[in-house]
């Protein structure tokens, strides 16, 4: 009998100092758990949407900047990624110094800046814009550019494709000042961690 | 934001989607948690928009008075309301 009562007490005490371990390391693993969660979703972290900008089409990008902006009213970080004719709404101007004959010939064509866009339809050689342009104003709804305006003073963050104007031959200064330069990485690394993702 | 009477007004009257959400937005990161907003606008979505808006931040819409001017009072989320 006193050898079970020894035995026993023996069994329990080794048991304990292995609960006690083991406990101890989970704990330890919870922490870091915590503090990682804590990391990746630190309190006050919002939403994102990325929006992939291809057309350069008015009301095209009429409806990517107004989703913009009523993204950012809503609580939600927007970067936009401008690629092809999109890049349209991000110049300020067109240089033809430096350009090849055919960069020369397609800066000639493209249009200037936002201002400069057609519509996707009724374009009718200008009149179309002109038309939208008179009945927005009408109904007062935002210019474009003043949409772009909006957008950049609320931090939407704006980044152009670096390859497509490679391609186009649009020169960094022929775009608005605090637009950052991408390629397809820069878009997918951003629209993973996105709710939304839109492709206009 | 216009402050009248007390009560904080902001105008959204004439402007069209998505500005009025936009100055909205704006103006109430300058209030307190329980503080109250009169916010006035014409746009057709403003009372769509608006609900959706305050769903999203918690904010109170209190009282909204349809017309051909969108009328409505919100308070700011985050504090015990009288």
């Amino acid at each position: 009998v006193r050898d079970d009562d020894e035995l026993r007490r023996l069994i329990e005490r080794v048991v304990d100092e292995r609960v006690s371990g083991r406990l101890a390391e989970l704990g330890a693993r919870l922490d870091d758990v915590v503090a990682r969660l804590n990391v990746a979703a630190p309190p006050g972290t919002r939403d994102r949407a990325s929006i992939l900008v291809f057309s350069g089409d008015f009301d095209h990008l009429l409806s990517a900047f107004i989703v913009a902006v009523g993204a950012v009213s809503m609580g939600v970080e927007v970067s936009m990624y401008f690629t092809f004719w999109g890049l349209a709404a991000l110049k300020r101007k067109t240089s033809f110094a430096g350009k090849k004959i055919e960069e020369r010939l397609l800066s000639l064509i493209l249009p200037g800046g936002p201002d400069g866009v057609g519509t996707s339809r009724l374009n009718m050689f200008g009149l179309g814009p002109a038309l939208f342009k008179r009945m927005m104003a009408d109904k007062h709804v935002e210019t474009l550019p003043g949409l772009i305006a909006v957008a950049r003073e609320l931090g939407v963050k704006l980044t152009a494709c670096k390859m497509t104007m490679d391609v186009m031959g649009i020169r960094d200064d022929e775009l608005i000042e605090g637009v950052e330069y991408g390629g397809a990485a820069t878009y997918v690394a951003e629209a993973i961690e996105s709710k939304i993702t839109l492709f206009i | 934001v216009v402050a009248a009477s007390n009560e904080l007004f902001l105008d959204c009257k004439g402007m069209s989607c998505p500005m009025p959400i936009v100055r909205l937005t704006q103006a109430m990161r300058g209030l307190a948690p329980g503080e109250r907003l009169v916010v006035e606008a014409t746009d057709p979505a403003f009372r769509p928009d608006l609900l959706a808006w305050g769903r999203r931040f918690g904010h109170t819409v209190v009282s909204l008075e349809m017309g051909p001017v969108i009328r409505a009072t919100v308070i700011k989320s985050g504090a015990t309301r009288a």
